[in-house]
């Protein structure tokens, strides 16, 4: 059943790598909230109760719920317009996207512990440069923050590989979560939204050598 | 002590937040300031003593608490001199103070901790309450440049954290109570290499946005041109002491293990490539203020080159950040008066520095002399001893290629400091010229005097605390 969720999660980053408009990725990140509810129970179903329940509570009420809408929000209140716009194709996006996870695949390979299982590395790995890769390639500011959103999941599914024995661990990943959701949306976009007129990556090339 | 000292010092931060009132932001500043001391003086008696469970003060906790309580004295008195000339209103003052004694206190945190995840938390609160102070002008530029240093951070902090995960995946056996240093440096043999080789690449990368080297150093140098310039002192010493005691910590795990030889060429690239970049940026840079960042940057990358030659060079690494926390600092603060004057810090506006602010040029150009590392300069000791064990360790070609690059780096640094200090100003009116009161550069005066004494003629106990630092490293 993980092995399912799992492979969902990664089609969802193929889906996001051809998204048109910012309002699929936010559901594309929505569904991986759920998504992660689901791995997080079936892969923490023996740690204590009150921290399995915050835990949940985290993926499906700020993971899938929240964050989608407050990033929604703030779309609306900065007048974002709806396109993602990308420097580089879609086509040739869905290709890097494949081939990163082609290759963290092949690298997998070189793991020998059989303590770790290789699913949970590939899809980590794979989310967090596709995370990268959304980042880099598209305009606005607000994709930056998408990207990162992704990144975040990728490293709580790496979390949840050894959640079982160390569940501090899935618990400082949330706090990094909340650390950037809460920070990056809610206090900057809003300041961007104020002070820069149009909310693009252009708008931030003054500083430079 | 140390839960008093967090307690405190973050209570005060936030007293200083809600406050309005000048008289008490001055006594609570001078509270926070006076309790600073308290504690480093403590931890100095008490040394090695763990509280709270995760806070030890070794012996490099208590050399760097004992920098940033030197440095911070001049931080406040210098963060009033720039407020009383800017008119600000009384809220942003308010955030200002309290983000700074909030910013400290968790660079202190970030000191003490003996377990990686609780200096990742500390490493993360001083993102956020930098970019408080990044922001304090509140205009486009400063919004880009804290935009940019909390989103790099935020990458950089994530980068660190999936090293954590690797590394929690390297043990033999599972259990968070295996992840304090000292527990690591105890399994460092039995820890498996894979994933230890991952968590390496992943942690060292993380913390270079701290420590300012190539790969992550670019939004470090935005922070510091657009933080007012007490701020910017702050960030490009007792900050960037951050980002070398995490690295340093793993660093000395990692050198007990099979992977040694190759963290070493890992950290050699990027030590040699931040000079590189470093050497390039300083001879085309306008800038001063970014000039002096870039300047931090070639000082991190030659403490890393101290790290990789071994032997001597692990002393005078942990010699060479403590002195340049001292000298980058007294630039910063000397960097405010130059602004006062030209209302600039574009090198094109500046000029005859000497005729408008002796005293200030004086401590420029020691300053300058002192930055590149010339005698009397404690610095010169320091890269000396870096250089001489480079050349012991067998990296001839390396060590030339680096000393090329110093001597570009000087000749850049010194033509833009030339310039400001005797060619004159273009289109320039003198009758406006803000008259600096002399007395505002006592502190650099002792700070850059503190320079020369603990380089030339360090006292018995300065020695046997960097010794003890560097103890666990192999010989």
């Amino acid at each position: 059943m993980t092995n399912v969720l799992l492979i969902a999660f990664t089609i969802s980053l193929l889906y996001m790598g051809i998204a048109h408009r910012l309002l699929t990725y936010i559901k594309i990140l929505s569904f991986q909230g759920i998504l992660l509810f689901g791995i997080a129970f079936i892969q923490l179903i023996e740690i204590n109760a009150a921290n399995l329940t915050f835990v949940l509570f985290e993926t499906i009420v700020v993971k899938a719920i929240a964050i989608p809408l407050f990033v929604n929000h703030v779309m609306k209140r900065n007048r974002i317009t709806r396109d993602a716009e990308p420097y580089i194709p879609n086509f040739v996006s869905l290709i890097i996207i494949t081939i990163i996870i082609i290759t963290t695949f092949i690298l997998s390979n070189a793991i020998s512990d059989t303590r770790i299982s290789k699913i949970f590395f590939v899809v980590a790995i794979s989310t967090f440069f596709t995370g990268l890769y959304i980042i880099v390639t598209r305009k606005k500011i607000i994709t930056h923050v998408l990207g990162y959103l992704v990144i975040e999941n990728g490293v709580f599914i790496l979390s949840l590989a050894v959640g079982n024995e160390m569940p501090v661990l899935v618990n400082l990943g949330i706090l990094l979560d909340i650390f950037a959701s809460v920070f990056l949306l809610g206090i900057f976009v809003n300041r961007i939204g104020d002070v820069l007129k149009d909310v693009d990556v252009d708008q931030l090339k003054n500083l430079r050598d | 002590m140390t839960g008093i000292y967090l307690a405190g010092a973050f209570g005060l931060s936030a007293l200083l937040f809600f406050n309005r009132n000048k008289l008490t932001n001055y006594l609570l500043v001078s509270g926070f300031l006076l309790l600073q001391i308290a504690f480093a003086i403590y931890e100095y008696l008490h040394i090695n003593v763990t509280e709270l469970n995760y806070f030890c003060a070794d012996s490099l906790a208590v050399l760097l608490v004992m920098t940033l309580t030197i440095i911070s004295i001049p931080a406040m008195y210098h963060s009033y001199v720039y407020l009383s000339s800017k008119q600000d209103n009384p809220r942003h003052t308010a955030i200002y103070f309290a983000s700074m004694v909030a910013l400290l206190t968790s660079i202190n945190a970030a000191y003490l901790s003996n377990h990686i995840a609780v200096t990742w938390i500390f490493v993360e609160l001083t993102t956020l309450t930098a970019s408080a102070l990044i922001y304090h002008r509140r205009n486009n530029r400063s919004l880009e440049g804290t935009w940019k240093y909390v989103f790099v951070c935020a990458i950089s902090i994530t980068l660190v954290f999936i090293g954590i995960l690797f590394l929690s995946f390297s043990l033999p056996e599972g259990g968070a109570a295996d992840l304090p240093f000292s527990n690591l440096l105890k399994n460092a043999p039995d820890l498996n290499q894979f994933w230890l080789r991952l968590a390496f690449i992943f942690i060292f990368t993380g913390f270079t946005a701290k420590l300012g080297l190539v790969p992550m150093y670019t939004a470090g140098i935005d922070a510091k041109d657009k933080a007012p310039s007490p701020a910017g002192a702050l960030f490009s010493s007792v900050l960037m002491n951050v980002g070398f005691v995490a690295i340093f910590r793993f660093y000395t795990v990692v050198s007990h293990t099979s992977i040694h030889r190759w963290a070493n060429h890992v950290i050699l690239i990027a030590a040699l490539l931040s000079i590189f970049v470093a050497t390039v940026y300083m001879t085309k840079v306008k800038n001063i203020k970014r000039m002096f960042a870039y300047s931090s940057i070639e000082h991190s990358g030659i403490v890393m080159l101290g790290l990789v030659a071994g032997g001597l060079g692990y002393y005078a690494a942990v010699l060479h950040i403590i002195l340049h926390s001292f000298v980058k600092s007294s630039l910063f603060f000397q960097q405010g008066q130059i602004y006062r004057i030209y209302k600039s810090k574009s090198i094109y506006d500046v000029g005859s520095y000497i005729k408008y602010n002796p005293t200030g040029s004086i401590i420029m150009l020691l300053a300058f002399f002192f930055a590149t590392a010339m005698p009397p300069s404690g610095l010169f000791i320091s890269e000396f001893m870096i250089f001489s064990s480079l050349f012991k360790a067998n990296y001839l070609s390396l060590l030339i290629v680096v000393i090329l690059l110093l001597t570009v780096i000087i000749w850049a640094f010194g033509k833009n400091i030339f310039k400001l200090l005797f060619s004159s100003p273009v289109d320039f009116n003198e009758d406006k010229v803000e008259k600096i009161n002399p007395a505002e550069s006592i502190s650099q005066f002792i700070l850059l005097g503190l320079v020369v004494y603990l380089g030339l003629n360090p006292p018995q106990e300065f020695v046997t605390l960097i010794q003890e630092a560097v103890k666990n490293l192999p010989h």
